[in-house]
């Protein structure tokens, strides 16, 4: 009997040490394989600066779990099951892609957890019963500051070439929604896929209306296709695209073809080229010095800081929400979806973040900066 | 359209063709002696220009390490097998085939890399890294399944296309790569620039053509080879082992994918994965080849190529749409047309 007692007693012990040491638990999914993998190997990157960062709210720990969705919508929805409902986690932060992305946020909503999205997220939540965010820029407001730029530049003959997927559509419909009256105007839309080969004839259809500019909608290496081919046909205007460009590779396959090209941005691209007086400045010096430590390598991308933001959001709500519920409680987590989606003017490294409930995204124009590719750097142009 | 962009076309056209046709004509190759679609002729295309790459980028390319684990699988395979059957004797000829070479290939690689050699050398060291690679698969995946019939063989070959994109983006991770050009010669024909790069590809593509003609119909080992094709237990009773002929048809094939990458690396990004479609666009060259003709085959691709070109300028959305709704009509045309040849009586 004294023997169940004392078994008892150190069980009721160790419980109770266990609910003041208690630690906020989030649960990051990303691409490490798959198509989805050279966005959501820098996402993982960013986290673990992130951490570097700011590895505790307020005294207490954060724990981190991360998964692998290999870009795949059903394996990234098992993940936030399992986060949620096997570890507990206070939070989920995650994913590459677009529909892995909306698949976990549909578990989040269900199970009431909060979520923040390190990718675009389309479309308005229900005010009433919004659990998640999304951090990165929309597609609409990429292309916005783009067109704007194009205005100002004095161009007034569009060409547009891009992807045949969602993301051509998304820079496409930006475009078409930024002309009007005696703006831009989008004359073609040409497109290709990432595994082609050759865009000799979209790019000849192009090149047939004369347009001032041309327009890139597509991302990554690949980008660079349509820059090449253009370059090749004696292309003398200027060209546009987006931040879906920036990344080494981009630059290294394009080379002098790429040369000149202005994209809209995050400004921690550019962070050691901006004024002292720019929100984005001393954060984004600090994010570099903290991803340098956690990956032993210097920053090459915009996605990575996604991540961070992501980051600084919720470690910044964590604080507000520790004062009202323990971590690891049902009311710790609605504290901490209030206060995500209560978040204001908060200053991240890519946008100064303004979240309410009905709404995804919390960024504006300040999100963004033209960065034009001179002799292989990007460099600010205000 | 005017005849100045139907020219651009034609000869952006007959480039991107004549890549088909390259791999077109290994698929054909591999097919006629083995009987195997063999699906990751693309992606072995693409791992060498990714291995090309990372050769000039002073780096130990991923494919080292494919290699080496490829060889022990089969040196593996190679010796249970051997004991299995009682002829341990032979395993020391097994050793040096399967493990041996394979590794000093490697070792080579691997101590060539850091004195930073020159593009030939470079050009033979990627050759050299990937000629074992088909012949290693095919002693691991399809050597155990040699009489299966031809739809198992083809489904082991898309699984093992699938195993090889996962490997690639492992080794190779998820960057697309492009290289030098290997001359930067250009000629003008009718007004029109031609890149050098364009007239190599085009080079190869018929030299391949014609010296596999010539070899499979005026050679004993190329009629062997073709013997094993159509029959294998007959080639096995006029003296002809069935296995050192599929390693002699994928060690061409290993060597032309090889090439072929080599020639696409610097007009193409290649990514790990970028390999498919190349070869899926290659296959309906082969199709309407008819399977089994190099000149049909090569033909086929080049005219694939060119009517991707013009699809792509008349409407650039609908272009894989328009080129593989093309082999509909083909396969209506083939099958109504031409009678059924022995080899599929034979199954």
């Amino acid at each position: 009997m004294r023997k169940l007692m004392s078994l008892t007693a150190l069980l009721a012990g160790l419980m109770a040490a266990t609910a003041a040491r208690a630690e906020i638990t989030i649960g990051f999914v990303t691409s490490l394989s798959g198509n989805g993998s050279s966005i959501g190997i820098p996402y993982g990157k960013g986290i673990a600066a992130a951490v570097e960062y700011r590895g505790e709210v307020n005294g207490e720990k954060i724990r981190l779990i991360q998964l692998d969705d290999g870009s795949d919508p059903s394996a990234a929805t098992r993940n936030a099951r399992k986060l949620i409902e096997e570890d507990k986690v206070d939070i989920l932060i995650g994913t590459a892609t677009a529909p892995s992305t909306i698949a976990m946020m549909a578990v989040a909503n269900e199970l009431k957890v909060p979520m923040i999205a390190v990718s675009p997220v389309v479309g308005a939540p229900n005010a009433a019963d919004q659990w998640g965010i999304s951090v990165p820029q929309p597609a609409g407001l990429l292309v916005k500051i783009v067109a704007d730029r194009m205005k100002r530049d004095h161009m007034k003959n569009i060409g547009y070439i891009g992807f045949s997927d969602a993301w051509g559509d998304l820079v496409y419909n930006g475009a078409k929604a930024a002309e009007g009256g005696e703006d831009i105007k989008i004359l073609t839309n040409e497109r290709y896929a990432r595994t082609d080969t050759s865009v000799t004839g979209q790019i000849l259809k192009i090149m047939a209306v004369h347009p001032d500019a041309v327009l890139i909608g597509g991302s990554g290496t690949q980008g660079a296709l349509p820059l090449l081919t253009l370059a090749e046909r004696g292309f003398k205007g200027k060209t546009y695209g987006t931040v879906a460009l920036v990344n080494p590779d981009f630059v290294r396959v394009g080379g002098k073809a790429a040369e000149g090209i202005q994209v809209s941005a995050g400004p921690v691209i550019v962070a050691e080229q901006l004024p002292d007086d720019h929100f984005a400045k001393k954060l984004a010096l600090a994010f570099r010095a903290a991803y340098q430590k956690a990956n032993g390598a210097p920053t090459t991308d915009g996605f990575s800081a996604y991540s961070f933001d992501a980051w600084l959001i919720f470690t910044e709500a964590a604080a507000r929400a520790l004062k009202s519920a323990k971590p690891g409680t049902t009311d710790f987590r609605k504290a901490l979806r209030d206060e995500i989606l209560n978040t204001k003017e908060l200053a991240g490294v890519h946008a100064v973040y303004n979240f309410k409930p009905g709404a995804y995204h919390g960024v504006d124009d300040r999100s963004l900066v033209i960065v034009k590719l001179t002799n292989g750097a990007w460099k600010y142009e205000p | 359209m005017t005849p100045d962009i139907a020219a651009i076309l034609a000869i952006d056209g007959i480039a991107s063709g004549a890549v088909y046709a390259l791999v077109a004509i290994g698929t054909v190759l591999i097919f006629t002696v083995t009987r195997v679609i063999f699906i990751p002729f693309g992606d072995i295309a693409a791992f060498t220009a990714l291995t090309l790459a990372a050769l000039d980028a002073k780096q130990l390319p991923g494919t080292a390490a494919l290699v080496a684990v490829l060889a022990c699988l089969a040196c593996a395979m190679e010796s249970v097998a051997l004991v299995r059957a009682g002829a341990a004797r032979a395993l020391p000829r097994a050793i040096l085939c399967y493990l041996a070479l394979p590794l000093i290939v490697v070792g080579i690689v691997w101590a060539a890399v850091k004195f930073d050699p020159p593009l030939p050398v470079r050009l033979v060291l990627t050759l050299m890294l990937i000629t074992p690679i088909a012949p290693l698969l095919d002693r691991i995946v399809f050597r155990p399944i040699a009489d299966g019939s031809v739809l198992l063989l083809l489904t082991v070959s898309v699984a093992l296309h699938f195993a090889l994109v996962g490997l690639g983006l492992m080794f190779f991770g998820p960057e697309g790569v492009r290289t030098e050009p290997l001359t930067s010669l250009s000629t003008e024909i009718g007004g029109i620039t031609v890149s050098g790069q364009t007239v190599l590809i085009l080079l190869a593509a018929l030299l391949f053509s014609v010296l596999l003609f010539l070899f499979f119909d005026f050679t004993l080992i190329g009629k062997a080879l073709r013997a094993t094709a159509i029959n294998r237990t007959g080639a096995r009773l006029m003296g002809i082992r069935p296995a050192r002929a599929g390693t002699i048809a994928y060690l061409l094939g290993s060597l032309m994918a090889g090439v072929s990458g080599i020639l696409i690396a610097p007009v193409n990004t290649i990514f790990y994965d970028s390999g498919f479609l190349i070869g899926l666009k290659a296959f309906v060259g082969v199709i309407v080849g008819g399977m089994t003709s190099y000149p049909g085959a090569a033909l086929g691709a080049l005219g694939v190529g060119i009517l991707e070109s013009f699809a792509s300028f008349e409407s650039s959305t609908l272009k894989d749409v328009i080129v593989f709704s093309l082999l509909i009509p083909i396969l209506l045309w083939l099958s109504f047309g031409a009678p059924h040849s022995d080899e599929e009586i034979e199954e």
